[in-house]
């Protein structure tokens, strides 16, 4: 029999892609289609997805919690669970379109949630914390539902199938956010459903990823001393973890944190002026194992911003491009020119590279 | 009495027709096996003496000599085999515990040899480490994961624990001066500093010579604190507590007084001469606040700059012995399995006392993350690690580094005889006689040991690289990398493997 995601560990090649908009202006999501769809090739029909930012301007304050479920029964359940811990604000099926080549699809809901103030203050949790663990909680012990999008003012959507597909069964284009990725899987086997597909999300920070990394058990047993499950077994959710533990937790920079899981050789450290030496010294060594290595080219997207990295020795093809307030980043050239014909400074940054394009003054006071 | 007499283990084969009565093998042999009679004109042998160390074999200009098995056998039965009924006679006569050295040689499972490394192709590819850059340092100390800030906003890293930084992952393992040479000693101080990495003093103190290579000296503390002063706590790179030994769990070392030399009782502050037997247990810890309180006792002393390394032998509940250790301050522990060799040990402790290190490391390692606290200390594995392949398994597995010495004695001449408690190593190793001590070149011995360590490393590089991996930071741990070959459902979930195939 076929193991489900989680039960095995499948490796897949893939595409990625992603942009924003500096300026804060709303894109729709029909751009991030047009763009992944042009690397078709990189994919096989067996997951594609996309998330978001700036989708949910009249909710920005509050959680939209994306969950797939199994049955109706497991929604009942969930939605207990969520009236307990949270005051739902607003609820409803995500809209979707029929589309032939996708089937099998489960129930899609959407809640906006707000934290109970006296479950919080119960919780003695800060607010992050305490939206993760129900998130974790829920796909954990819930049979049938699973949280696939927990951020505020974004959203993931994901299914089995080829990525322009399941843009076009979301309706994609009716939503419009300041930046999108997008991603199409290349599983070697056959996961057949739809949590296994990409972007892994977890709060605002979500991961479209391209590779296989081969540091992946010494980084879950690492990261899964923290207080994560790793349930899926897939890297994209492990380095979704490790970013939520160093950047939310650990408060590193996205610079400091590209240190840490793509770190320079230790001969490239030692050719730094003594501060940087030290300074990358003590961020390789103090969190040794979460250093990935393996071929991986990644987008984070996160509240506010987007962040490409490779693996330091570059194992992966991605590029990027900007145009006027655009910023651009893909694994292949054409995904950026389909969309942006005249797009410059076409650049394929450097293993260990972290390039980072964040809304600037005027995008953050319209979007966030 | 006929029965006290006890039959040659080992056969010596002489080819007369090559034997050139050089008497060549006569002096070599420091345990007197061969002798030339000038009435016959040939050379005779006491067979029951020989100890099978090869010694004659290596130098013999003819090739005339070749030891075996002695073919002669008692009736053969798997209960009692010849050994058990020897060793029996053997107390019989003499009322006494029998002693051996080395590793434990019974035919336990040796659980590296049942476990298969992963390679990648296709959707994740190789690392060719001739080409790409590979990486095998190591930091060991603890690894404290809360970041406070300077008011600049730049990582304030003044409260980092101590660290010992190795090139190579690679240590050489305590063993004493008395239980192995002069020689001996200078050769691993020589290489670990040509390394850079560390080798480890043993119980046994540091001699004068050897301050010289402190900055890759380990320096043991052991429950008889032979030699242990200020300055030998301030000669090491950091200090290691002896709590247990692989070979021999539950007892204290054991340096037979043969092996008291005029240096060695200088060194050990003991009287020449006289057995130096460690107690069982150090007579200030009865208890783990006792260890925390001598882990302190001996930061305070070295002013909090050296990390501190606990040591303890591999015993059926070492993962909560090393959860304690982990939260008594320790920045590094040691875990010695059964199998790991010994200068001097009671026969039935090494061979029955102790559990192998692999499965101890797995269980250890799992413990620690479990409690959340793998991160407060770092895991040397021990006891038996025999090739490079082994210790890639031990990495996966989760160690941090490893801990060697029968491989590095073997690089340096060991012909693993298992007599070291006999004090008369042909190979100037494990004896302070100084005709035979200075058998053993160091000037020649070192470059071996360094030789042994680099052509391991390149080895543990190249299935690094095949595993797609080109850091062992990355490899630490990562035992999705290793599958198991006929073991059991317990055997594997201890180890925390899944079967081949799977
Ligand atoms: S060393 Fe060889 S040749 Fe010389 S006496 Fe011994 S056996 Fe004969
Ligand atoms: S050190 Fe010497 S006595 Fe001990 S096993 Fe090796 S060769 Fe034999």
């Amino acid at each position: 029999m076929l193991q489900k995601e989680g039960a095995v560990r499948i490796p897949s090649g893939c595409a990625i892609t992603g942009f924003i908009s500096r300026d804060g202006r709303r894109i729709t999501g029909a751009d991030a289609i047009k763009s992944i769809a042009v690397m078709h090739d990189r994919s096989n029909g067996l997951g594609g997805g996309f998330a978001g930012y700036g989708i949910y301007p009249e909710y920005k304050e509050l959680y939209a919690f994306h969950l797939f479920f199994n049955n109706n029964s497991a929604r009942e359940e969930t939605e207990r669970f969520l009236n307990e811990h949270f005051d739902i604000v607003n609820l409803s099926r995500i809209p979707t379109r029929q589309v032939k080549s996708i089937t099998n699809e489960p129930l899609i809901w959407r809640y906006f949630v707000n934290p109970l103030p006296t479950r919080l203050a119960a919780s003695q949790l800060d607010e992050t914390e305490f939206v993760t663990k129900c998130v974790i909680n829920i796909n954990t012990t819930i049979n049938g539902a699973y949280v696939f999008s927990s951020g505020k003012n974004m959203g993931v959507f994901k299914a089995v199938g080829f990525p322009e597909d399941v843009g076009k069964f979301y309706r994609l284009d009716d939503y419009a956010g300041y930046s999108w990725t997008a991603h199409g899987r290349y599983p070697t086997n056959t996961p057949g459903w739809w949590g296994g597909a990409h972007p892994f999300a977890l709060l605002d920070y979500t991961i479209v990823h391209n590779g296989e990394i081969s540091s992946y058990d010494a980084n879950r047993r690492y990261i899964e001393m923290f207080g994560y499950k790793c349930t899926l077994l897939t890297d994209t959710e492990v380095i979704t973890y490790i970013f939520d533990f160093l950047h939310r937790r650990r408060n590193l920079s996205l610079t400091e944190i590209a240190d840490v899981i793509a770190s320079p050789f230790w001969t490239t450290i030692d050719a730094k002026p003594t501060a940087e030496r030290e300074r990358l010294y003590y961020l390789r060594n103090t969190f040794a194992s979460l250093l990935i290595t393996g071929p991986f080219s990644i987008i984070l997207g996160y509240s506010g911003g987007l962040m490409a990295l490779n693996d330091r020795l570059k194992l992966r093809s991605m590029v990027t491009a900007e145009k006027d307030d655009m910023f651009f980043i893909a694994s292949e050239e054409c995904a950026i020119r389909e969309i942006c014909p005249d797009a410059t400074g076409i650049r394929a940054p450097r293993g260990g590279e972290a390039v980072i394009a964040e809304l600037n003054e005027e995008g953050r006071r319209k979007c966030l | 009495m006929s029965v006290n007499y006890i039959p040659a283990t080992f056969a010596v084969l002489r080819d007369t027709d090559r034997c050139i009565k050089c008497r060549a093998c006569e002096r070599q042999c420091s345990n007197e096996v061969h002798y030339y009679d000038a009435d016959f004109d040939k050379m005779f042998v006491h067979e029951e003496q020989c100890v099978d160390c090869q010694r004659c074999v290596t130098i013999c200009p003819t090739n005339a000599l070749k030891i075996t098995e002695n073919p002669n056998s008692f009736r053969k039965a798997s209960n009692y085999s010849q050994q058990l009924i020897l060793e029996n006679y053997r107390q019989a006569a003499t009322g006494a515990v029998l002693l051996s050295s080395m590793g434990n040689p019974q035919d336990f499972p040796v659980y590296w040899d049942k476990m298969l490394i992963n390679a990648s192709q296709v959707t994740n590819p190789s690392i060719d480490p001739l080409r790409e850059p590979m990486e095998t340092k190591v930091f060991l100390g603890k690894k404290h994961t809360h970041i406070t800030r300077n008011p600049d906003g730049t990582i304030d890293m003044s409260e980092q624990s101590p660290q010992l930084e190795l090139k190579y992952p690679i240590m050489f393992s305590a063993m004493s001066y008395g239980s192995i040479s002069y020689n001996a000693h200078e050769s691993l101080a020589r290489a670990a500093t040509e390394l850079g990495t560390f080798y480890n003093t043993g119980e046994g103190g540091l001699h004068q010579d050897f301050y010289q290579y402190k900055t890759n000296t380990i320096v043991q503390v052991a429950s008889g604190r032979f030699g242990v002063s200020k300055d030998y706590l301030d000669a090491g790179a950091a200090i290691e507590i002896k709590m247990g030994q692989g070979a021999k769990p539950g007892i204290g070392g054991h340096l037979p007084g043969k092996k008291v030399s005029d240096d060695v009782s200088k060194t050990r502050m003991i009287p020449k001469g006289t057995d130096a037997i460690s107690p069982a247990p150090h007579h200030d810890i009865y208890s783990i606040e006792d260890l925390r309180q001598l882990i302190f006792s001996l930061k305070e002393a070295t002013d909090y700059k050296k990390p501190v390394i606990v040591k303890i032998a591999a015993v059926h509940n070492v993962a909560a012995i090393a959860s304690g250790i982990a939260r008594s301050g320790a920045d590094i522990l040691v875990i010695d399995g059964f199998r790991g060799g010994t200068g001097a040990a009671p026969t039935r402790i090494r061979d029955n006392v102790g559990i192998p290190i692999e499965l101890a490391l797995a269980s250890v390692d799992q413990r620690l993350r479990d409690e959340q606290i793998r991160n407060e200390i770092s895991i040397v594995a021990a006891g038996s690690i025999r090739s490079s392949s082994d210790a890639v398994k031990a990495f996966a597995l989760g160690a941090d580094a490893l801990y060697i010495a029968t491989p590095a004695l073997l690089a340096i001449g060991c012909h693993l005889c298992r007599s070291c408690h006999g004090a008369k190593c042909n190979w100037g190793i494990a004896t302070q006689r100084p005709d035979l001590v200075k058998r053993l070149n160091p000037d020649i011995a070192y470059k071996r040991l360094v030789n042994l360590v680099r052509a391991w490393d390149h080895e543990i590089k190249e299935m690094m690289g095949g595993m797609g991996i080109n850091s062992l930071e990355a490899l630490k741990g990562n035992r999705l990398m290793l599958r198991g070959i006929g073991l059991s459902d317990k055997e594997l979930q201890i180890l925390g493997i899944m079967h081949a195939g799977e």
